[in-house]
């Protein structure tokens, strides 16, 4: 029996540190070579670490939230032979302290750091002191398992007595204990969430959850707030968009390749709409007083996802066919969705599309993916009337809400560049006629 | 005509009217008990208290005579000589030090003893026939605790040489062959120790084997024990009346058989006082032979109560407590329920019986899936050094999350070990927490540790 450190793994190219968002571990948990162990996360992406070899969770590095360097110890498990730890597994000591960086810290700073090496004194005593020997082996794991319809739940008689003092049901309350017992603590969290049951009709509910604002939900509240300290325009225009829905109508009807969405066609009009205005592509980097404009055409599609917004990135649109662009706009909305985006895909955009399909109300102010300066968004397609002149006829309508870094961009600019999407998707021809 | 009026009446001193009535005390309510008899019930008087002096004097003497005929430890004795009388007065001295102890507990709660035969009226009213005249008690809240009495078969009425456990704790002299009818912990309990006293006893039982309430295996131990006191025991037999010439007639399996004796002994069991003392007149709803009653005891009728062997099984005197406790309580404004997720029930044959939770064989009854561990004390040190290695200790659990559902033991002193047995259960403790508690050595109840290891598939000792 030996003891295996893994240390946190190198991620992805200028990557000096993760934030542990979940683990997938416990202390004593036996895990298979490949067994996913640990959710980190970085700038973007949230990547699961699996394990390289087979052994027995024995000392975890941090909670969820906390910020691990590169390098840095992560894990130990125990595992058959020597291991990678030196010295004898006895004693209780605990493995030295990761370098662990303060979550709310820079994180940013890191980056251009070079990953923060373990210090020498904790090397030393890596070699020396052992994590607690590993228990004795069970049989079945006893994960606490929620109680059944009908199965009385399990309290000690002081348990039972206060809660029936208090007037609490049980029934109702969950067990943290093992075996799902119910202990002081469980009461008195229940109580103090005014959990106690209404005889009936609408009770006012004081309870307040502390929920910690880690992982990717931070990463959003950040992006956000640094977006949010920018003057922005927003320019709502309308636009017509019967005849592309009939272009794209036909296409679909010729079943050819993937089914078409409205945002491959939005994509290759801003492709076209940028070429015009090569500066709506482009990085604003304020501290250096630097715009960067950029050839290629990155566009972020802001997808929704189980653990919060994702931005994938469609690479080199300019490059890309209607069709190329679709399919890779599906595949990267799936990837991110189910949490396989690559890191690189999730980086690197210089203009964004933020769709809410059929929840995109009629209007919206999308706020910048900085540091980009310019982010088109997309209201809802309904049929609307339309004074044709000289009747009121159906038309497919739909509005743009776009909006831009008023600092590097003027109102003027904006609105041409608005008025040319808008030309763009309500004559689709000119969008493929033109070279 | 006396009147007392209170906000409480407790019909019975038992273990359940006595406690329920302290309880009462102690939170202020202005209580009453009655009873005929004086306070202890059952328990104290013709019971748990009675017959536990003589099984262990019984033991004494049975130990004093094996070594005055077989030295044994490198120690011998002269012949052993038993005065009954003599040990039924020293009984009887331990049970007044008793109830006298009661009464007294009584007037320090300040509730008030009334002595007498009751008749209920109504819900509110009770008729008591003391030694000084009629009393009549009107009550805010009654309890009816009357208890439960030895059942008689029809063909064996109580007189003569048919006597009732009552009879059998007040002879004076050891009857030279003692019939028991009735294989149950009350008859075995008493069996053994008229056995010990030298008394030639046989068991008849109607049902397959002895002590049917528990289960095959925690039994075995009683059965080998009855064979070397020389028991014997007939099962699947039937006790018919006396012959013209005394005999007990038994239509056995192997054919009828007269059985000579000169006591009779029978306790096919208890049923419950639920009619008597006027209450069948309060038309409460019954369940069965029992009043029924919901988790506060309340019965049909608003204001009355019920607690201890007339509202159901298990009869034993630390439910009736419970139930007394809970009780008064509640009359005293608490917020209470009945809880209880285990009520210990104890044998004290030889060995000794205990049995808390469900069985192995009541799970499989029942179609659960359980994990058990069994452990020997023929495997335990204190079990050897004093002399006595019959039995073991067993423990049932739930096989995913090996919360503890049952614990039985049988072996020598294992009674001493219900209180622990019955806390594990109402703690929710799992296999690993009595794992994971250290047990002293040497004693007994290392076999409880042992078992739980057992279970979890990692015993020490076997």
């Amino acid at each position: 029996m030996g003891i295996h450190a893994i240390r946190m793994p190198d991620i992805g190219e200028g990557i000096a540190e993760a934030e542990i968002s979940e683990w997938l571990v416990k202390p004593g948990d036996v895990l298979r070579e490949d067994d996913p162990m640990v959710a980190v996360m970085t700038d973007k992406a949230t990547v699961e670490i699996p394990s390289p070899v087979t052994g027995t969770v024995v000392w975890q590095a941090g909670q969820p939230g906390d910020v691990i360097a590169v390098g840095a110890e992560l894990i130990r498990l125990e595992v058959d032979g020597p291991g990678n730890v030196a010295g004898d597994a006895t004693g209780d000591a605990a493995p030295p302290a990761p370098a662990t960086a303060e979550a709310s810290g820079p994180s940013r700073q890191a980056e251009t750091a070079p990953p923060d090496p373990e210090p020498a004194e904790a090397k030393a005593e890596a070699a020396t002191e052992q994590p607690a020997p590993k228990p004795a082996a069970r049989p079945a794991a006893t994960a606490a398992p929620l109680r059944p319809e009908g199965e009385r739940p399990i309290a000690s008689p002081a348990v039972r007595a206060r809660a029936r003092e208090a007037g609490v049901d049980l029934r109702l309350v969950r067990g943290s204990g093992p075996a799902g017992r119910i202990g002081h603590e469980d009461l008195d969290a229940f109580i103090a969430s005014g959990g106690i049951p209404a005889p009936s009709g609408p009770q006012p509910d004081n309870s307040v959850e502390e929920i910690r604002v880690i992982g990717l939900r931070r990463k959003i509240a950040e992006r956000m707030e640094a977006a949010n300290s920018i003057p922005q325009i927003t320019i709502v225009e309308e636009i017509d968009a019967t005849a592309v829905e009939d272009l794209r109508g036909r296409m679909n009807a010729q079943a050819k390749g993937a089914r078409l969405t409205l945002l491959p066609f939005i994509a290759r009009a801003i492709v076209r709409a940028v070429h015009d205005q090569p500066l709506m592509n482009a990085h604003y980097d304020a501290a250096a007083g630097l715009i960067r404009r950029f050839g290629g055409v990155h566009i972020g599609i802001a997808a929704q996802t189980p653990s919060g917004l994702m931005v994938p990135v469609v690479r080199h649109a300019e490059a890309l066919d209607l069709r190329s662009l679709a399919s890779e706009i599906g595949r990267l909305g799936t990837a991110a969705k189910e949490g396989t985006a690559k890191r690189d895909e999730l980086a690197g955009s210089t203009i964004t599309i933020t769709s809410l399909g059929p929840l995109g109300a009629i209007a919206s102010t999308p706020i910048l993916n900085v540091p980009e300066v310019a982010i088109v968004g997309v209201n809802r397609l309904a049929v609307r009337p339309h004074w044709n002149g000289a009747a009121f006829e159906p038309r497919k309508m739909m509005n743009l809400s776009c909006s831009f870094d008023h600092r590097v961009i003027d109102g003027w600019d904006a609105a041409v560049f608005v008025a040319r999407l808008k030309e763009l998707l309500e004559t689709p021809a000119l969008i493929f006629v033109e070279g | 005509m006396r009147e007392i009026q209170c906000r409480l009446l407790v019909i019975g001193a038992g273990p359940g009217g006595y406690v329920c009535a302290i309880r009462a005390g102690q939170l202020g309510v202005d209580t009453v008990v009655v009873d005929a008899e004086p306070p202890g019930g059952t328990c104290l008087n013709v019971g748990c208290i009675p017959s536990k002096a003589l099984i262990h004097a019984a033991e004494e003497f049975h130990r004093l005579a094996q070594l005055s005929s077989a030295p044994s430890m490198g120690i011998s004795a002269g012949p052993a000589r038993l005065d009954l009388g003599a040990t039924m007065a020293w009984k009887d001295g331990i049970v007044e030090r008793l109830t006298g102890g009661v009464a007294t507990l009584l007037r320090k709660a300040k509730v008030r003893l009334v002595t007498g035969r009751a008749t209920v009226r109504d819900g509110k009213t009770v008729l008591v026939e003391t030694p000084e005249g009629p009393v009549q008690i009107r009550t805010e809240v009654l309890v009816i605790a009357t208890g439960s009495e030895p059942i008689e078969i029809p063909a064996l009425p109580f007189g003569g040489k048919v006597i009732s456990s009552t009879d059998a704790l007040a002879l004076t002299e050891v009857p030279g062959r003692l019939a028991v009818v009735g294989g149950g912990y009350i008859g075995l309990e008493l069996g053994i120790a008229y056995a010990k006293l030298g008394a030639e006893v046989t068991v008849v039982e109607a049902a397959p084997r002895i002590l049917p309430q528990y289960d095959a295996e925690l039994t075995r131990p009683v059965a080998q024990r009855l064979t070397q006191l020389g028991v014997r025991v007939l099962t699947g037999a039937r006790a018919g009346g006396l012959s013209d010439s005394g005999a007990l007639r038994v239509a056995g399996v192997d054919g009828a058989e007269d059985i000579q004796a000169d006591k009779v002994l029978v306790t096919v069991g208890r049923r419950p006082r639920a009619t008597g003392a006027g209450v069948a007149g309060l038309r409460l709803e019954m369940a069965g032979p029992f009043i029924r009653i919901d988790e506060r005891c309340r019965t049909s009728m608003t204001g009355v109560l019920a607690i201890g062997d007339v509202t159901g099984e298990p009869m034993l005197a630390h439910r009736a407590m419970a139930q007394g406790e809970m009780v008064a309580e509640l009359v005293a404004g608490q917020r209470r329920a009945w809880d209880k997720r285990a009520i210990p029930a104890v044998c004290f044959t030889d060995p000794e019986i205990v049995s808390v939770g469900i069985s192995p064989e009541e799970a499989a009854a029942a179609g659960r899936e359980v994990v058990t561990g069994l452990f020997p004390f023929a495997a335990n040190g204190r079990a050897m050094t004093a002399g006595d290695e019959a039995g073991f200790i067993r423990v049932t659990a739930r096989p995913d999350t090996h919360e503890v559902l049952g614990i039985q033991a049988v072996g020598a002193g294992v009674a001493e070990m219900a209180g622990g047995f019955a806390l594990a259960l109402e703690m929710g403790a799992r296999l690993e927490d009595i794992a994971g508690t250290i047990h002293a050595h040497p004693t007994r109840g290392e076999a409880l540790h042992e078992a739980c290891l057992r279970a979890l598939g990692h015993a020490l000792h076997i």
